[in-house]
């Protein structure tokens, strides 16, 4: 029980008062994301734009003339927190589609529930597998790995660099993204001299970096989501080890790159546009919709906007199209989902087919850095 | 593997001791005071770095980690007299199942006042990228902060329990509730200040390692479950012992992340654990007589 779920449920019942008035059954959306825990980093920005969202939503006279409800439930970033919540929302709250999990192990956990009672589901978790093969009923909003890893040997290439050595926390998006490194390396003629996977709450990784320096790699590629991926590189650069980094699309929010201060100058990763709204040309297409998400985010939170809150804006984004297009039957708007194109969202222009349930092209990355304490555009 | 490279992973070591034995001397004050082990310690660790990141919003650092050790000093004894002092004669078990009450509550009361988001205070000295260069083996300066206040809180707990009255009575206590009391020792106020003392200590170790691990509202448990392994692995109740366990756990650690996958770091500590407590069942240092005095 924590204040979001408290306010969830206040929303509910503000609600269900107003939904008796106007004689509508509302529009209930579960959204199941990661608020406490180590995954927090990406939970709690998605939780705060729902939010923001379904308020605004209901402020405009609501969906199809119905108020929209949100149950959210936070699942702490535990997969079988994930299972039974999910089963909660689907069986008593009875809810038309379910944003989230944040996290890809929750979601590789939760995705065989959503398709077997036919529930919508948008994931706003990374990994490929979510989404390959194709579930009828689940999608998923965040770019996927490969493409990130693809992104990042690119650089690499272009940089000269042959031999990496590569650290993981043993989290699904960890895993996943391991996979795909090691899946993609040889394509590239990148050698992984060293492969390790630490803790997710680990509190130092010297001896890990320590076993990176030993075996002379030129870079360092290190995927998580937790802090410890701010702590990776401070511990890297202690130990004197000066090869550039790089960093998975999980680095994508302020706060790390603040957390590890001079450590994070010139490390490089992939992310969607959102982060860097601001220095993105008038020209592109995603401007408008992003720098509206950030304007609107940061003013209402008082804090710097990330990825990971973009992808429930787009989750809720592309529901509340299909809705519009194709009403209240829960297949009509799955296939509308399904045949959705040229949505344009933060993390890139989505179009999705039968057999593409992420819709998103590389397109949707783009390799930036930290300079000065910022993320700034490094280009391809 | 070259000497530079052993010597640096016997730093790494030192580096993960360091945190280890800093967290677990704070398990054997309230120990030593009561026999029971509080599984709230690592709350007041994790209080200790909040607290002094706020502060330092404010005030100077030595003065918001000061400010800090005090805030949680004046918690861990709010603790005690609401939630302990009253009890008459408290089990073990009772008294287990109270402190991890306490510290879900800590946790959750964190999460409220400061939200879910990873905090720092800054590096004592330089910062994020500086190191000290020991021919060739490099360390953080932050590291060695962590030593010297792991050493001072030693240093003063063994001149307190040894050489003060307070101390003494302290240790009478915990041998022995009722014969204390009888000799005149204030018991009730003494279980006080093992809290207060031990809320200190956490918040102490909270603001020195807080630059290397960071602190959010959840790392209390985290650390605490390696503070309280060196805490058992020394023998209870015995700080010099615990950190010198912290060190030889963290420095086999390290090792076996230069032999073996990293990913099997913490298996191989709880299996040293094992392996220690099936033939020394009162930790490496801890005797066999005092653990059978006091499992009467």
């Amino acid at each position: 029980m924590n204040r979001f779920m408290l306010s969830a449920a206040a929303l509910a019942l503000a609600a269900s008062s107003q939904a008796g008035a106007q004689g509508k059954e509302p529009l209930r959306i579960g959204a199941l994301l990661a608020v406490t825990g180590p995954a927090s980093f990406l939970g709690a920005p998605e939780a705060r734009t729902l939010e923001m969202l379904v308020e605004d939503l209901n402020a405009k006279g609501g969906v199809d003339g119905r108020r929209v409800e949100l149950v959210l439930k936070d699942t702490g970033g535990n997969p079988e927190k994930a299972i039974s919540f999910a089963k909660q929302l689907i069986e008593e709250d009875r809810v038309f589609a379910i944003i989230g999990p944040a996290t890809s192990g929750e979601t590789i956990a939760v995705k065989p529930i959503a398709e077997e009672a036919k529930t919508i589901l948008l994931s706003c978790a990374a990994a490929e597998v979510i989404v390959n093969p194709v579930l009828a009923h689940v999608f998923k909003v965040a770019p996927k790995d490969s493409y990130a890893a693809e992104m990042i040997f690119r650089r690499m290439q272009k940089m000269g660099v042959k031999r990496i050595g590569m650290l993981s926390s043993n989290t699904g998006f960890g895993k996943a993204g391991k996979e795909q490194v090691e899946k993609l390396a040889p394509a590239h003629g990148i050698e992984i001299a060293v492969s390790e996977v630490y803790d997710k709450a680990a509190t130092d990784l010297t001896a890990e970096v320590t076993k990176l320096k030993a075996a002379s790699v030129q870079a360092i590629l290190n995927w998580s989501i937790e802090p410890a991926q701010a702590i990776v590189i401070k511990n890297a650069r202690q130990i004197g080890l000066a090869v550039p980094i790089f960093q998975s699309h999980g680095f994508a929010n302020i706060q790390y790159a603040k957390a590890a201060g001079a450590a994070a100058e010139g490390v490089m990763f992939p992310a969607s546009r959102v982060v860097v709204a601001d220095a993105l040309a008038a020209t592109d297409r995603q401007k408008p919709v992003v720098t509206a998400y950030k304007k609107a985010y940061e003013a209402r939170y008082k804090e710097d906007v990330s990825t990971f809150g973009g992808h429930a804006w787009d989750a809720l984004g592309i529901l509340v199209r299909a809705v519009k297009e194709a009403g209240l039957e829960r297949e009509k708007v799955r296939s509308a989902i399904e045949n959705m194109k040229g949505f344009v969202g933060t993390a890139g222009v989505f179009d999705f087919t039968p057999a593409d349930h992420n819709g998103l092209a590389i397109d949707a990355f783009e390799m930036l850095t930290v300079r000065d304490g910022k993320f700034v555009v490094l280009g391809p | 593997m070259s000497t530079e490279l052993v010597l640096q992973y016997l730093v790494a070591g030192l580096t993960y001791g360091t945190i280890y034995a800093v967290v677990g001397v704070g398990f054997n004050i309230i120990y030593n005071a009561t026999g029971i082990i509080n599984f709230a310690q690592g709350e007041f660790v994790m209080l200790g770095g909040m607290t002094a990141v706020t502060l330092h919003g404010l005030v100077p650092l030595p003065l918001a980690i000061a400010g800090a050790v005090l805030v949680t000093m004046a918690v861990g004894a709010l603790i005690e007299v609401t939630f302990i002092r009253w009890l008459q004669r408290p089990s073990v078990l009772r008294m287990i199942i109270i402190t991890i009450g306490i510290s879900i509550m800590i946790r959750e009361a964190a999460l409220l006042l400061w939200g879910e988001s990873v905090r720092a205070l800054p590096y004592f000295t330089g910062n994020e990228v500086s190191s000290l260069s020991l021919g060739g083996v490099h360390v953080s300066p932050q590291v060695l902060w962590s030593l010297a206040a792991c050493l001072v809180i030693v240093a003063f707990l063994r001149v307190f329990f040894r050489h003060t009255a307070a101390g003494r009575q302290m240790r009478a206590c915990a041998a022995n509730r009722d014969a204390a009391a009888l000799c005149g020792v204030p018991t009730r106020n003494l279980v006080t200040l093992s809290f207060v003392l031990s809320a200190g200590i956490g918040a102490l170790a909270g603001c020195v390692v807080s630059p290397i691990t960071y602190t959010s509202y959840g790392i209390g448990a985290g650390l605490a479950i390696k503070g309280f392994t060196v805490a058992i692995l020394g023998g209870l109740g015995n700080s010099t012992a615990a950190v010198a366990a912290g060190f030889i756990v963290g420095v086999l650690e390290s090792l076996s992340v230069s032999l073996l996958p990293a990913a099997y770091k913490d298996a191989i500590s709880v299996t040293i654990l094992l392996a220690i407590l099936f033939v020394r069942p009162s930790g490496i240092f801890g005797s066999a007589e005092v653990a059978r005095l006091e499992a009467r």
